[in-house]
């Protein structure tokens, strides 16, 4: 007997000529799954409450060419600038805290515990309290202030030339501490008025969302997700060691870099776009790992459950026997902590 | 021993004039160095002599300062990436196993440099991975999580990445370190099957002097970034050379069941030379 029967783990493969396509059923099948369940959350928000359209409305609607009412347009116009920027910020923070774990090798390694969210949050506060509020300018701010402070922070983990994993979470923990102090104390230093539209943003919220914000995580996900998806496998070695994947061939420095971009981008301009969300990016990844059961950044699948757990958080939130009207990110903060808790002690126990 | 076949003779790596530095710490000067095509070579010395240094030196982990590395008549610096990792492979000292990474999943991870977007999982990546597995004698535990094996069957699986990686020329960096006596000679028994069978040339940095003279056709013996020694280990293991590396007295008498060198240290602090 020359082959082993049991290499359920192995991918099965389709080769036409001289490629070869590698599919891993499972993990194919998960991401199927969440795409369509993000999807079906997305209809759902759009189909609630008074006035709320069905999903055959919908369809009639855009498909079949039928005109809309007065009000369901108005309806659409709220609405669904509303549902995207939900799934597409969720799907930005997933992928952003697929790459940062699997850079740190750390399920804390995620862009709101190492303050590059908390960094974003302070750039587009900046934005608010000094010029006021605009959804540009609250974006350009988010972008510009996680790039910052990932500059910041890769530059000190950095030691003999190469990026120490605890010391970037370490490092990041610590710049995250001393920004949330900075943006407490920008909310009290600045004009009352704009204070107060500060202090909402910084809740993080889906409501008054504006195509621009839409516009702008779409852009984020289409921009900066395909990147990370086709250095996935690579991301997948580097997670071996340093020496290990040099000597396998890959780019350690550059993807490394690059990979950081990415996400930063990510991370930031989601948080532009909605302002700072919770959890999502440290739980999503997590998840949907558990699901996938495979090694390596479920990118893909990080994407379709961020994208699912802030639409559901949304629809929770909203939803009629609950009535909480809580901002998202307030919400995802609340199940978040209970997550983090679990998962220390978890680890603790393990 | 016989000396080696002309063949052999020709260098798979060769070190001409190396300096190295590690963190800015000068681990080596001037060091010149071949390693013999078809063979086991290990590399011993003492603590911190600079030979994991010289190893990742030889694989390009780590650029030298001056000097050069030639493999295969071409400087080492003119390869590609991927195309250097199709013709050596090294085999860190402590690698991290990804947590929930599964035998099989971790060991096919090692066709990454035989792979592309268009070329993810050849019918040839499938052979190689099975081959190792088996090899490797981790046919049953290619579903087992890797976390979940003991010490000697996590190195198995480690040099079943290496193997399945398919390159000519390996280098193992204590391979046997964290392991028991057995699960070192079963490591080093497949190491000289790899040579033997496979036709792998191998360069090892072993702790152990005895297992050194009975598994190495070629020693390198290093002490303060310097190479003492260089030669058949019947040749070079001497009383004087052990005293030169480790500074401790000994006679060396022939191994009853290999007739290779085997250093027997002088018992006591007070044997020590300095």
């Amino acid at each position: 007997m020359s082959a082993p029967r049991n290499c359920a783990v192995l991918p099965i493969a389709w080769r036409p000529g001289r490629f070869s396509i590698a599919a891993r059923p499972r993990a194919a099948a998960a991401c199927a799954l969440l795409l369509l369940l993000a999807l079906v959350l997305g209809v759902a928000a759009l189909g609630m409450g008074r006035g709320g359209l069905t999903l055959a409305r919908i369809a009639e609607i855009w498909i079949g060419g039928q005109a809309a009412t007065a009000g369901e347009r108005l309806l659409l116009d709220i609405r669904l600038p509303r549902v995207l920027t939900g799934l597409f910020v969720g799907a930005a923070l997933g992928v952003s805290g697929a790459v940062f774990q699997s850079l740190s090798r750390n399920p804390l390694g995620s862009p709101d515990l190492i303050g590059f969210t908390t960094g974003a949050a302070t750039g587009a506060l900046l934005q608010i309290v000094l010029y006021g509020p605009s959804i540009t300018g609250a974006a350009l701010g988010a972008t510009a202030g996680g790039l910052l402070t990932a500059a910041v922070v890769w530059l000190l983990a950095r030691r003999h030339g190469r990026l120490g994993s605890q010391r970037l979470v370490l490092i990041g923990i610590g710049a995250g501490a001393m920004l949330h102090a900075v943006n407490g104390l920008l909310l009290a230093k600045g004009n009352l008025d704009n204070a107060i539209l500060a202090n909402l943003w910084l809740a993080g919220s889906l409501n008054a969302r504006a195509w621009t914000h839409a516009w702008l995580a779409i852009g984020a996900a289409v921009v900066f997700i395909p990147p990370v998806l086709l250095c996935a496998r690579r991301l997948a070695i580097l997670e071996m060691g340093d020496d290990l994947a040099s000597q396998l061939g890959v780019p350690v420095e550059g993807l490394r870099l690059g990979m950081v971009l990415c996400a930063v981008m990510l991370a930031s301009l989601a948080t532009g776009a909605a302002g700072p969300i919770a959890f999502i990016a440290l739980a999503a990844p997590q998840l949907a790992r558990r699901l996938l059961d495979a090694g390596g950044p479920p990118v893909l699948a990080s994407a379709a459950m961020g994208a699912c757990l802030v639409a559901a958080a949304d629809l929770l939130g909203q939803s009629q026997p609950l009535e909480l009207n809580l901002p998202i990110g307030k919400l995802t903060g609340l199940l978040g902590g209970i997550y983090l808790i679990w998962l220390l002690t978890r680890r603790r126990s393990a | 021993m016989t000396s080696l076949p002309p063949d052999t003779l020709i260098p798979t790596v060769q070190a001409h004039g190396l300096r190295l530095a590690n963190g800015g710490h000068l681990v080596c000067q001037g060091l010149d160095l071949a390693i013999p095509r078809g063979r086991i070579t290990v590399i011993v010395g003492p603590n911190a002599c600079g030979k994991s240094t010289l190893l990742r030196a030889l694989a390009r982990l780590l650029a030298p300062e001056a000097g050069q590395v030639v493999l295969d008549g071409k400087d080492i610096r003119r390869y590609g990436a991927r195309e250097l990792a199709t013709r050596l492979g090294l085999l860190p000292q402590s690698p991290l196993a990804p947590g929930g990474i599964r035998v099989a999943e971790l060991v096919a991870r090692g066709r990454h440099p035989h792979q592309s977007l268009w070329r993810q999982w050849s019918a040839e990546d499938e052979a190689a991975v099975r081959q190792a597995l088996i090899r490797t004698r981790l046919v049953e535990l290619a579903d087992r999580p890797v976390d979940a094996l003991s010490g000697g069957q996590r190195q198995r699986v480690w040099l079943a990445l290496a193997l399945a990686q398919d390159a000519p020329l390996m280098l193992l960096d204590e391979p046997t370190t964290y392991l028991d006596i057995a699960h070192q000679l079963d490591m080093l028994d497949l190491c000289r099957r790899l040579n033997r069978q496979d036709g792998k040339t191998l360069v090892m940095v072993l702790h152990d002097l005895n297992q050194a003279a009975r598994y190495a056709d070629h020693i390198v013996a290093m002490r303060a970034g310097a190479v003492e020694a260089v030669g058949p280990p019947a040749e070079i293991i001497e009383p004087e050379l052990v005293q030169r590396l480790f500074g401790i007295r000994s006679v060396v008498i022939p191994d009853p069941v290999t007739g290779s060198p085997l250093v027997v240290p002088m018992a006591g602090a007070d044997t020590h030379a300095d």
